[in-house]
């Protein structure tokens, strides 16, 4: 062997891609790219992610005018799909592919080829001993054989010596378990690209039709067209929420479902189900998920000669823990147009000093804090506008007021009155289509059944030889080899050593030479 | 009983379980001092201990055995008894808790963590039925005291009901595999952290801490839990991915909870190919090991209290 071939790579284009690949998959890298992805993750629990709350990042975008583009710039509000995320697992799996493809040929012979053959000194092997058998060599030597046969260990019989080998399937679950971690990524690809999500409001006693309109907010991967969507629609009949009372946890949730009726296609029959936060709805392979609800104060618009010209619910969106909840009323038709910013709080504080702020999710005693605008709302302009927002910039304010419900405010100019007549509440729904999601389970539950193969199994090779004495006794040597210290090879050895022996036999009755006598 | 009876019953059996812990650890901790000068002969200083070690010595063929190093072994085995008993006490304290609150209780952070100190506490004394050891004793109790102390603190919460999200079947099958999984890293962090202390002192030509096995042996140790809670890890982030499925349309969002389970797991992963990668078998191993429950306890008291994540149910 030539020194210095181990620490200068062959050069040459072809040299150089070689040694670039070795290095790629050697252990090492994979080591590191482990390493890299664990930090790698670590920003994106950190800062908020538009992917799941893109107004969150908005405001720390807004709020630190300086880092926040710079932080945008590299990609820490979308970690997950920033491309240098994306480059520490793509190499990781490209190493894993080059690491694990070797492997499986390598492993694919080992597993048709028969055991190597005894080595010369078997005392030399750390876990070894010899001891005497009063029995013939031959005999002894069909005696380990019946005792690896009975186990089922791969074998291979020489004249004077058996070579055994057992726990394969470590090496097969192992491969098997960095298989299912690529079948798992292109699982999230397939969910990626094909799949997609789409959350929508629905008020009590209204419905919902799947298609694209109706969302209030859709995300599809690259080849989902809205054509993949199914037709199915559904109706939220009752809602039905719950808070704790206890003093410890006053206000969580403790209850929270919904009532629907639903169709898988227009025209199909009428079904029913109950939705609840554990338990979605599935049509289609798609699922409806109830995520969300809130409250829709009901209000009732009259102009100036008493005719309605608004009489609905509004949906307001929660602000907090406790559902003190804004929202918009837009009557653009009037003359001149009517705006109104709304608070609904469904408990009002007692000291109503703190304000608009409700005390309690619960409707224990609701209200809405009104304020009143008119004039040009900017709806013209042609710019698409927020249902929750209104743009006061050109309009004027008329008044404020609270109202509870059957409560009528007249407004101050006279232009007409405003009544809320009560509220009605509403569920949001998450309604997703994962076509990979099947494939993950499937490479989830292959990957735990590798690794535990991998972890669990112990491979080890045990070899047998018997030497003829003048005496007539045999002096058997067995030795074995594990590549993990759990293989606990000296118990197994004594085992082979109770099988091969048949003590009444053995003259002396006992071990000649030990492998810790050995060894020392 | 009524339900404030079961509330105080349960408390009390936690505080107890500390109190007796805490004797413990100091039974523990003079156990592992003895240990540490037991080349010195101490006979003259004891000799109450030694008196009651001889008769030990009697029963147990080991020869001479220092008189001091004998007395640590009996501190050693009070401390033994007392973290049985310790376990105990807390096992009814998370029952009764579960009962008051009709349900698993593993509802808050208080809930989660009385049992994460049962996890820890059973893991130990599970290896304990199997192996010696009593040597690890004071590096299980001290984190265990730790969780208890933060949970009647900090942690604490009246039992309430259930948020919805949090009534499924998942959630006993997800948190129990967590649990059990939180005593084992944290088992495989003390043994690991030792390795480290004791391949510096194997360095240097003296063992500093006597009582304890050789680094190798605590490599090998630690790389048997390990090995049993890398796939128990692997099932709950799976069983919890199931969960968030079924509870939110997505089996993985990169919500920080989820993400730093996930590092998590890639670290240890990373411990098991350190453990076949030349040059980082030995203490480097042992470093990504307690890097691994580093990340472990970032999520379970970090992301908890001080990011806000879908799984805020702390409670605090
Ligand atoms: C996605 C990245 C990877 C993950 C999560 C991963 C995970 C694991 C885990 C958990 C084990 C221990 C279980 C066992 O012994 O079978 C393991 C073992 C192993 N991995 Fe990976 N692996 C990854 C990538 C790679 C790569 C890129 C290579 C090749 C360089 C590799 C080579 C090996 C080998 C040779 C073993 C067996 C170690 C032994 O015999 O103890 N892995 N891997």
């Amino acid at each position: 062997m030539n020194k210095e071939s181990p620490t200068l790579p062959p050069m040459g284009t072809f040299g150089f891609l070689r040694y670039t690949w070795r290095q790629l998959t050697s252990m090492k890298t994979a080591l590191i790219l482990l390493f890299l992805l664990a930090i790698a993750s670590v920003p994106g629990s950190i800062f908020p992610q538009r992917g799941n709350n893109p107004l969150l990042v908005n405001e720390w975008i807004a709020e630190s005018p300086t880092f926040g583009p710079i932080f945008d710039a590299i990609g820490f509000f979308d970690v997950y799909s920033a491309p240098w995320f994306a480059a520490v697992y793509l190499l990781l799996f490209i190493s894993l592919i080059g690491c694990v493809l070797p492997r499986t040929k390598v492993h694919w012979r080992a597993m048709f080829a028969p055991p190597p053959p005894a080595p010369r000194n078997l005392l030399r092997l750390p876990e070894s001993m010899a001891f005497e058998v009063g029995a013939p060599a031959n005999e002894v030597l069909a005696r380990g054989r019946r005792y690896f046969s009975a186990r089922r260990w791969r074998l291979l019989e020489a004249d004077n010596s058996i070579s055994a080998e057992k726990g394969f399937l470590r090496e097969t679950g192992n491969l098997l378990f960095h298989f299912s971690l690529i079948l798992i990524l292109v699982a999230i690809a397939v969910g990626g690209l094909f799949g997609w999500k789409g959350n929508v409001i629905v008020r009590e006693g209204q419905g919902f039709s799947n298609t694209l309109t109706q969302y209030d907010a859709w995300g599809g991967g690259r080849f989902t067209g809205a054509s993949r969507l199914s037709p199915f629609s559904f109706a939220l009949d009752n809602f039905k929420v719950d808070f704790d009372r206890s003093e410890a946890q006053r206000g969580a949730p403790s209850l929270f479902e919904a009532d629907v009726t639903f169709r898988r296609a227009p025209g199909a029959r009428v079904e029913t189900a109950r939705i609840e936060v554990n338990t979605p709805l599935e049509i289609d392979g798609a699922k409806v998920f109830l995520v969300g609800h809130g409250y829709a104060p009901h209000f009732i618009v009259r102009d100036l000669g008493g005719a309605v010209v608004f009489d609905d619910s509004v949906v307001f969106l929660p602000q907090d823990g406790n559902f003190t909840s804004t929202g918009v009323l837009k009557i653009p038709d009037s003359e001149p147009p009517l705006g109104i910013e709304g608070i609904f709080v469904p408990t009002v504080a007692s000291n109503n000093l703190r304000g608009p702020i409700s005390t309690f999710p619960g409707p224990d005693d609701p209200a809405v804090f009104m304020s009143a605008w008119r004039g040009d709302m900017g709806l013209d302009a042609g710019a698409p506008q927020s249902v929750y927002r209104l743009d006061t910039a050109a309009m004027e304010q008329i008044g404020i007021r609270a109202l509870r419900p059957g409560q009528v405010w007249t407004l101050e100019d006279g232009s007409g009155s405003i009544e809320l007549t009560g509220f009605e509440r509403w569920a949001s729904f998450q309604i997703a289509f994962d076509p990979g999601k099947e494939m993950a389970l499937l490479g989830a539950i292959l990957a735990m059944t590798g690794l535990m193969l991998s972890l669990f199994v112990r491979r080890r090779r045990v070899w047998i030889a018997v030497a003829s004495t003048p005496e007539g006794v045999t002096v058997v040597e067995v030795a074995g080899l594990a590549r993990i210290e759990s293989a606990d090879l000296p118990g197994e050895l004594e085992l082979i050593r109770a099988a091969v022996s048949d003590l009444s036999h053995t003259p002396s009755g006992k071990t000649v030479i030990d492998s810790t006598v050995v060894k020392e | 009983m009524n339900a404030t009876d079961l509330a105080g019953a349960s408390n009390a059996a936690v505080y107890a379980s500390m109190s007796t812990l805490s004797v413990a650890m100091i039974a523990f901790a003079i156990s592992f001092a003895s240990g540490r000068r037991r080349t010195q002969q101490a006979q003259t200083q004891l000799p109450v201990f030694a008196s009651i070690g001889s008769t030990a010595v009697l029963t147990r063929p080991e020869p001479k055995v220092p008189a001091e190093a004998e007395a640590g072994r009996i501190f050693a085995n009070v401390g033994m008894s007392l973290t049985w008993l310790g376990f105990v006490l807390l096992f009814v304290g998370v029952v009764l808790r579960g009962v008051w609150a009709g349900r698993v209780p593993w509802g808050n952070m208080y809930e989660f963590s009385i049992t994460s100190a049962l996890g820890i506490l059973g893991a130990f004394l599970i290896v304990s039925l199997r192996r010696d050891v009593r040597w690890l004793g004071l590096f299980i109790v001290i984190p265990t005291l730790l969780t208890l102390g933060l949970a009647v603190t900090v942690l604490y919460t009246e039992a309430a009901q259930l948020v919805p999200a949090l009534k499924s079947y998942w959630l006993i099958i997800h948190v129990s595999a967590a649990i059990i999984c939180s005593g084992a890293f944290t088992l495989a962090a003390a043994t690991a952290g030792l390795s480290l202390v004791q391949s510096r002192s194997e360095r240097r030509g003296r063992s500093v801490l006597a009582k304890v096995p050789s680094a190798d042996k605590l490599r090998t140790l630690t790389y048997r839990v390990l090995a049993f809670a890398f796939p128990l890890w692997t099932f709950a982030v799976v069983a919890g991915a199931i969960w968030a499925e079924n509870a939110w349309g997505r089996y993985w969002g990169w919500d920080p909870k989820e993400t730093w389970a996930f590092i998590t797991w890639v670290i240890y992963a990373a411990y098991l190919h350190a453990r076949s990668t030349v040059g980082w078998r030995g203490d480097r191993a042992s470093w990504v090991a307690i890097a691994g429950w580093g990340a472990f306890i970032i999520n379970y008291f970090g992301v908890n209290i001080f990011i806000n994540s879908l799984h805020s149910y702390s409670g605090v």
